[in-house]
């Protein structure tokens, strides 16, 4: 046990005293926080438009307040006639113009179509479909309101994807996925790093011909690299909840369990990776591909995976990511327990034994 | 005769530590100077600055008529390098690191080819022209690192440690390429950890401590030192006061 | 018992024969050099005495543990120190002493009497990460750490290389001291001179042993007269006597060429007369270890 201890203490002087490396650890999850969360964002706030209301009824008046009131979109201000457009878009500030006829009102009620018109500063055409989709969305659901009172009830509404994220925050996307890949990389590409450094210097000889068990120089490796992997983990979840609002509605106590499994999972496989090879450079290039790119492109973090072809779908399966992503995700957006996320703990839990029991078996305990 | 080197009061500081303090030496044209020290000397900085490697902190020095302060690209191009720890391209074959390092200091086509054919000549090894250099015994890739470094006709060649963990004979055989060098005119710049070939350098200059504590032909050191071997007065002099208080350079 | 015992040990990787054929035993309290050059196959014999290799022929036996079978048991037993300096660059002298006692299930007091000539002279610096200790000091540092469990048997792989002289000579010291010790030693060494240090030793080369003797019988045991010589043009004379037919061998030593031949040496003062060599001298010679083992090198490539 003591020699145990030692071992663990040796490691926690590596981690300490190369500062570097702590501090790219410590920074890149808040940095990838703050870009997904601010930066990096499709999402629509606040969006600055004009108003052409040349028919100045209740209805256009209704529609305009409806527009606004969803919090996407500002009236930047009214215009007075057509001439008035284009200066305004010249400007830049408002991007959107809506166009509401004479006779608005008096069209829409008596149920024919009721002409209106969106202009959009197309100059960066991806923000204008962007703003267009958002606009005709809002103007079909008010639609299909107005629709319903006079008509039958029976309206379908279409704002079912916005259940479990309601004001659209792309940042509760990105925290799952952030922690997911920066779990990845401090357990498995540290891990796989720090074994391969101890072979590069001929220090694992040494430990090699000591008595020390395979397991205990395995298990001295990982535990500091576990502590490490759930204060980062820790740090990542503070800052979801402090800067962006972000809840867990689950039980926190069951999402830190699910963290600690999916590290260990990615512990083994950094275990496994520093068994194929002697090089610390190697190491880092097997963790690069083979477990990072997976982990942002096939986990559903950065694309959907409902959209990738069916094989990609079908290999994502074998991504211990994907499954992590699923999990965290009911249990911070959707409040879900052990009951609604068994099944991919217990794939999850099955690839970590697998994993486990062949790096271990994989260690080697002589040199070749 | 024209020097190769001249150093006047060569220093260079990192932070408060002071890896080479003063150091003044010439070094003459076609001579094999040998520069001696104890590990952490200095000698490796001392290398580095006259290559043009690293920037010295003050003092002066010229190599090949070059200052090394202002002209290090001029000094680049007519001095040759070779260290035991790095020298050649394991992953490529013989021909292509003479093609390599040819190419790299702007030898023609023509040149390189007939270059090539020269020295696999003399070192006998167009069977192994072919062969990828990591599976060559390390002798011979000393020898053939030696060889590439002259390849370009350098006025001077440097060698960090060349011989090191090399067979008896091969290291022998090494000496005699140097000969063969120095005889054609070209001065040898080389450090070593083995005494005996100390004997074999024209003059010898002992580093303790960042300072040139010694500096004369192998003989007249023996005599002024009264020692049978240049083993012996490298102990007098590195002894007298021990290297620990240095960390390595 | 010997505490070393390899019988037959063969072992190749892929094409290259690391070691073929090599038998020896050290005894009791004897400090054995295994002297050759880089790439004889001296560190694969080490790995397979520390049990990190497995031979593919042949056994060997640690203080009569078999280095398969009861690997276990041998690496509780032995001090390893291999080629390469393998302490943590980024602790200190006093962390990694610690660490390498605390594996080994010891502590640094419990066997201090045998660290503490050594550990003394690196004490002062204990603070120090061990990355940035001189070449000497790491050596010191790491035969400390090889030694603090009290090892039955001690094996240094190449401890002087990249060494300097001054560090070598003290480290030799040391060896010297653990041998009075009872201590059986096996060292490796790229550096002739060394050999003359130990008790017998074993010239390697090519992954085959040469000989195995004292290193007073090794010398003894070179059968031919050598001529010291020296001019003025030393490379001129070298070129001068390779050129003579009379001449077996003509190698640089120290500041003298050690000249074999096979005519009486009038004939070659005559030959080198007409040449006009400055200053020249021609004396008998004392054969020494390196003479010894170029012979046997220029033996063993004639036969292959």
């Amino acid at each position: 046990m003591r020699e145990f201890l030692v071992f663990v203490r040796k490691e926690c002087y590596h981690i300490f005293r190369d500062r570097r490396t702590l501090l790219i650890l410590f920074g890149m999850p808040v940095v990838l926080i703050v870009l997904f969360g601010f930066a990096i964002t499709n999402e629509v706030r606040n969006v600055k438009i004009a108003v052409l209301d040349q028919a100045k009824d209740t209805y256009s008046r209704q529609l305009t307040d409806r527009i606004t009131a969803s919090g996407y979109f500002t009236v930047d201000r009214y215009l007075a006639s057509e001439k008035d457009i284009e200066p305004v878009f010249r400007e830049g500030e408002v991007k959107v113009v809506v166009v509401l006829p004479p006779n608005f009102g008096h069209e829409f009620y008596h149920g024919r179509k009721a002409p209106l018109q969106l202009l959009t500063d197309a100059s960066d055409p991806n923000t204008g479909t962007t703003l267009v989709n958002y606009a005709n969305a809002i103007i079909l659901q008010y639609q299909q309101e107005m629709t319903g009172k006079v008509t039958l009830p029976l309206t379908i509404q279409t704002a079912s994807r916005m259940i479990y994220n309601p004001s659209l925050k792309s940042v509760f996307l990105f925290v799952p996925g952030v922690m997911t890949l920066i779990l990845m990389l401090v357990s498995a590409m540290m891990t796989s790093i720090t074994i391969t450094r101890e072979k590069e210097l001929g220090t694992m000889e040494i430990l090699l011909v000591s008595p020390l068990k395979p397991l205990t120089i395995i298990a001295g490796k990982v535990i500091p690299y576990i502590a490490l992997s759930f204060i980062i983990a820790l740090t990542i979840l503070a800052m979801g909840f402090w800067i962006f609002g972000m809840p867990v509605k689950g039980s926190l106590l069951l999402l830190l369990l699910e963290c600690l499994l999916f590290c260990l999972a990615a512990l083994s496989l950094g275990i496994l990776i520093s068994s194929l090879t002697n090089s610390q450079q190697t190491a880092m290039m097997i963790s690069m591909m083979g477990l990072l790119l997976p982990t942002i492109l096939l986990s559903g973090f950065v694309f959907p995976l409902e959209s990738m072809p069916k094989p990609l779908q079908v290999f994502a399966n074998i991504v211990p990511a994907k499954w992590f992503i699923i999990i965290l995700k009911d249990i911070m957006l959707k409040g879900a327990g052990l009951r609604q996320v068994w099944q991919p703990t217990l794939i999850l839990g099955g690839m970590t034994l697998f994993f486990l029991v062949l790096s271990v078996r994989k260690f080697k305990t002589r040199l070749s | 005769m024209s020097k190769a080197i001249i150093t006047r009061n060569l220093t260079k500081r990192f932070g408060d530590f002071i890896a080479t303090n003063a150091i003044t030496f010439d070094v003459e044209q076609g001579e094999i100077f040998g520069f001696l020290g104890a590990n952490g000397a200095g000698k490796t900085t001392a290398m580095r600055m006259l290559c043009g490697l690293l920037k010295p902190s003050s003092g002066e020095a010229t190599v090949a008529g070059f200052n090394i302060f202002t002209q290090t690209e001029q000094v680049k191009r007519r001095i040759g390098y070779m260290s035991q720890k790095f020298s050649l391209y394991e992953d490529l074959t013989v021909k292509e690191n003479i093609r390599f390092y040819g190419g790299i200091y702007g030898l023609s086509h023509q040149q390189i080819k007939s270059k090539t054919e020269e020295l696999l000549g003399k070192l006998q090894l167009q069977q192994e022209a072919g062969q990828l250099v990591s599976s060559l015994p390390l002798g011979w890739k000393q020898k053939l690192s030696f060889s590439i470094a002259v390849l370009h006709n350098p006025s001077i060649v440097f060698l960090d440690e060349p011989t090191g963990g090399v067979d008896p004979i091969t290291r022998r055989q090494f000496w005699d390429l140097i000969y063969e060098a120095a005889d054609r005119g070209v001065t040898i710049f080389v450090t070593t950890h083995y005494m005996d070939e100390a004997e074999y350098c024209n003059r010898i200059s002992i580093m303790v401590d960042g300072k040139i504590k010694a500096l004369d032909t192998p003989a007249k050191l023996k005599e002024q030192y009264q020692a049978a071997s240049m083993n012996d007065v490298f102990l007098q002099l590195a002894r007298a006061k021990p290297g620990e208080n240095n960390s390595s350079s | 018992m010997q505490p070393i015992v390899i019988e037959n040990v063969h072992k190749r990787f892929g094409d290259v024969k690391a070691l073929h054929d090599i038998s020896f035993s050290v005894e009791q309290g004897e400090l054995f050099g295994l002297i050759g050059p880089d790439g004889a196959g001296k560190s694969t014999l080490f790995r397979i005495l520390a049990t990190l290799l497995l031979a593919d022929q042949g056994s060997a036996f640690v203080n009569g543990l078999h280095v398969v079978k009861d690997y276990k048991a041998i690496r509780r037993q032995v001090g390893y120190m291999p080629g390469r300096f393998s302490l943590y660059q980024d602790l200190t002298i006093e962390e990694n002493l610690n660490f390498f006692a605390t594996i080994f299930k010891t502590s640094v007091e419990e066997n201090y009497d045998l660290i503490k000539d050594i550990y003394e002279q690196i004490a002062p610096f204990k603070g120090r990460p061990a990355g940035k200790l001189s070449g000497g000091m790491k050596q010191k540092l790491a035969l400390c750490c090889a030694l603090v469990h009290k090892p039955a048997v001690l094996f240094l792989d190449e401890p002087t290389t990249g060494v300097d002289p001054v560090s070598r000579k003290e480290f030799w010291e040391m060896l010297q001291r653990l041998r009075q010790k009872g201590i059986p030693i096996l060292v490796s060494t790229p550096y002739m001179d060394e050999a003359m240090l130990c008790d017998r030793v074993a010239l390697i080369q090519k992954g085959e042993i040469m000989q195995i003797n004292t290193p007073g019988n090794i010398v003894k045991s070179y059968g031919k007269k050598i001529w010291a010589m020296r001019a003025d043009n030393m490379f001129r004379l070298i070129r001068d006597l390779r050129a003579f037919e009379g001449t077996d061998s003509c190698f640089a030593f120290g500041e003298y060429l050690h000249v074999t031949l096979h005519v009486p040496v009038e004939k070659v003062q005559a030959y080198l007369t007409p040449l006009q060599h400055g200053n020249l001298v021609i004396k008998p010679a004392q054969p020494g270890i390196e003479d010894a083992f170029m012979q046997l090198m220029q033996e063993q490539n004639e036969t292959v």
